[in-house]
């Protein structure tokens, strides 16, 4: 496993529920798998409509795994930590994931 | 008539533009509502809801967003451009913005709750950008493709269409056609107020595109299938049910080009606005004959537009010009327009609506066509009856006179051939040629001629440098009683005189 800084974006248009969730569940997990190589940012599209468009945005809450290439994407709240890490490249997938 | 239509009904429409497309809708899509446009690959669906973001954003006033979802973003700007739409100058002008939406399920991974959010955020961001009035989602289906939870698409796609009739934003819809239902997704469970149909269907190798509005809540439309064309100019839907036959009747007369033929047709020629019909054999002279009528009305300034079914322009001027009728210098001078089409290029459909526009772009005085009996070879003869019978209600309606040359098989079948649309045409003259000795002789003669005193004389004819010459009447009769019309009233009409 390369010892890479993830460079993380989360997208979200406001504070709602899901994103609020997404956040936090993506604490979680990089605390207890990166910690100390991550950063995150996070985008909230009711303040900056434009920005949509870069990463190619669609469903909200999504997560952007913009380093190390390439580009990972994973929508919806983060709840399944498994799946989370299989999204980040952090655990290997399964053949039926 | 159009406005009438569309003040009785009670919604209110956006005219899309596509000639045609606003009379079978009378006027246009529901304003503020989404329509579906459904249609296999390469029917047209892309280019007909840029025509209508296009056609609103130029000339009325109505800006549009493009949301396109396909995934060749390029392959998209290059069939627009081919069309003569310049959208980045649209998109200059703060008329248009084009947003492209790329979903790839290979870089996805999806883990528990979400919306389209994204999506929502994107459109209303492009709809605030120019003002919007029109959208087009072009294919939105393909999101099916790229996220796994179809249930959370579903239900956001139903709060997508109705977050833009909330907006009151007119939108098209694309889809593909499905099997069953008319999209793939069953798209038309959430767009009901306008299903439009696209097709493009291949018989015998030969391609027509046909167009259908499916429903339209809330207002009148025609229902049946209407072709439509895609050409240079964009789409043009041809309506082609209203065969009424009210035309006027001018009673102002024009010369076929040859004053012995205007002689026997009572001395003054053609009806303006009426239909003829050259038929004859092989060689017998129709298009040349046809060349002096076209050389008649350039000289009285008129415009012709000449549809070849059988020669290239080159081809024919070449032969005029040796046959003494130099047509070239009504072409340089703007009055002659050739269309030259091999008849098996498309279905008759697709002829029939060819015409109309390039009638409609040219706005001639004068058509012909040469020869009809071409057309033959892409329908049966019923369908191409019912084709003439189309397209001379369109000559009529607009006044112009036509003239149809016909090729007629064999010598002892003359009067055979056209007996199915003969009846369509108001004047008909044969062309024959008979041996006689080492020479053909040509001949012709008027079978009949509604509205006129006829003569009903054979008449030899021959080609010279200086074009067609025909032989001095024999009984110096040209004109006999009002009514004759058949060759037996011969011997009465040369005795009389």
């Amino acid at each position: 496993m390369p010892s890479d800084k993830f460079e993380l974006r989360l997208y979200v248009a406001g504070q709602t529920p899901k994103a609020v969730r997404a956040f936090a569940n993506l604490r979680k997990i990089c605390d207890e798998h990166l910690s100390g190589r991550y950063s995150i940012e996070v985008v909230d599209l009711v303040e900056n409509p434009a920005l949509g468009r870069g990463d190619q945005i669609l469903a909200l809450p999504t997560l952007v795994r913009r380093l190390p290439t390439p580009i990972k994407k994973i929508i919806g709240d983060l709840s399944n930590t498994e799946r989370v890490l299989v999204g980040l490249d952090l655990r290997p997938r399964r053949a039926n994931a | 008539m159009l406005r009438k239509k569309s003040e009785r009904s009670e919604i209110e429409k956006s005219p899309t533009g596509i000639p045609g497309l606003d009379e079978i809708t009378f006027g246009g899509l529901p304003s503020g509502r989404p329509t579906l446009v459904a249609g296999g690959p390469g029917s047209g669906k892309t280019l007909l809801g840029v025509s209508f973001l296009v056609n609103g954003a130029q000339s009325l006033d109505e800006p549009g967003v493009l949301l396109t979802f396909e995934e060749n973003a390029e392959e998209l700007a290059q069939d627009v451009r081919s069309l003569g739409y310049d959208l980045d100058k649209l998109i200059e002008q703060k008329k248009l913005v084009v947003d492209y939406v790329h979903v790839d399920r290979s870089e996805i991974e999806e883990t528990g709750e979400y919306d389209l959010e994204g999506l929502f955020v994107r459109l209303e961001h492009a709809i605030n950008q120019v003002r919007a009035k029109r959208v087009m989602l072009d294919t939105i289906e393909t999101l099916f493709g790229g996220l796994k939870d179809t249930g959370i698409l579903r239900a956001e796609l139903r709060r997508l269409f109705r977050w833009l009739r909330d907006r009151n934003i007119t939108t098209v819809v694309t889809a593909e056609r499905g099997e069953q239902l008319f999209t793939r997704q069953g798209l038309e469970e959430y767009i009901t107020d306008a299903v439009i149909t696209l097709d493009h269907r291949v018989h015998e190798q030969i391609s027509t595109r046909r167009i259908r509005v499916v429903k339209y809540r809330g207002s009148v439309h025609g229902t049946n299938e209407y072709p439509f064309l895609i050409d240079r100019d964009g789409l043009t839907v041809l309506p082609v049910t209203s065969l009424l036959l009210g035309h006027a009747a001018p009673n102002e007369r024009v010369s076929s080009g040859l004053p012995a033929i205007d002689g026997m047709l009572g001395g003054k020629g053609f009806y303006r606005g009426s239909t003829v019909l050259l038929s004859g054999t092989a060689g017998t002279g129709k298009t040349t004959l046809a060349a002096h009528f076209v050389d008649a009305a350039c000289r009285r300034g008129e415009k012709c537009l000449y549809f070849l079914f059988e020669e290239s322009p080159q081809q024919m001027i070449r032969n005029m010009r040796s046959a003494g009728v130099d047509v070239s210098q009504w072409v340089d001078k703007g009055l002659l327009q050739f269309h030259a089409d091999r008849p098996n290029r498309h279905g008759l459909e697709t002829h029939l609506l060819t015409m109309h526009h390039t009638v409609e772009v040219f706005d001639p005085d004068v058509v012909v066509m040469d020869p009809i009996t071409n057309l033959l070879a892409v329908g049966t003869s019923v369908d191409v009856r019912s084709m003439l019978t189309r397209v001379i209600d369109f000559l009529k309606s607009r006044g112009i006179t036509a003239l149809f040359t016909s090729l007629t098989s064999s010598e002892h079948s003359l009067e055979h051939t056209e007996t199915l649309i003969s009846s369509l045409m108001d004047t008909w003259i044969l062309v024959a040629a008979r041996l006689e000795g080492r020479h053909r002789i040509r001949q012709l003669y008027v079978l009949k001629s509604r509205g006129m005193p006829h003569s009903d004389e054979v008449r030899d004819f021959r080609f010279t440098s200086r074009g067609i010459e025909i032989e001095p009447a024999h009984g110096n009769g040209t004109v006999p009683e009002p009514t004759a019309q058949r060759p037996r009233k011969r011997s009465r009409a040369r005795r009389g005189k």
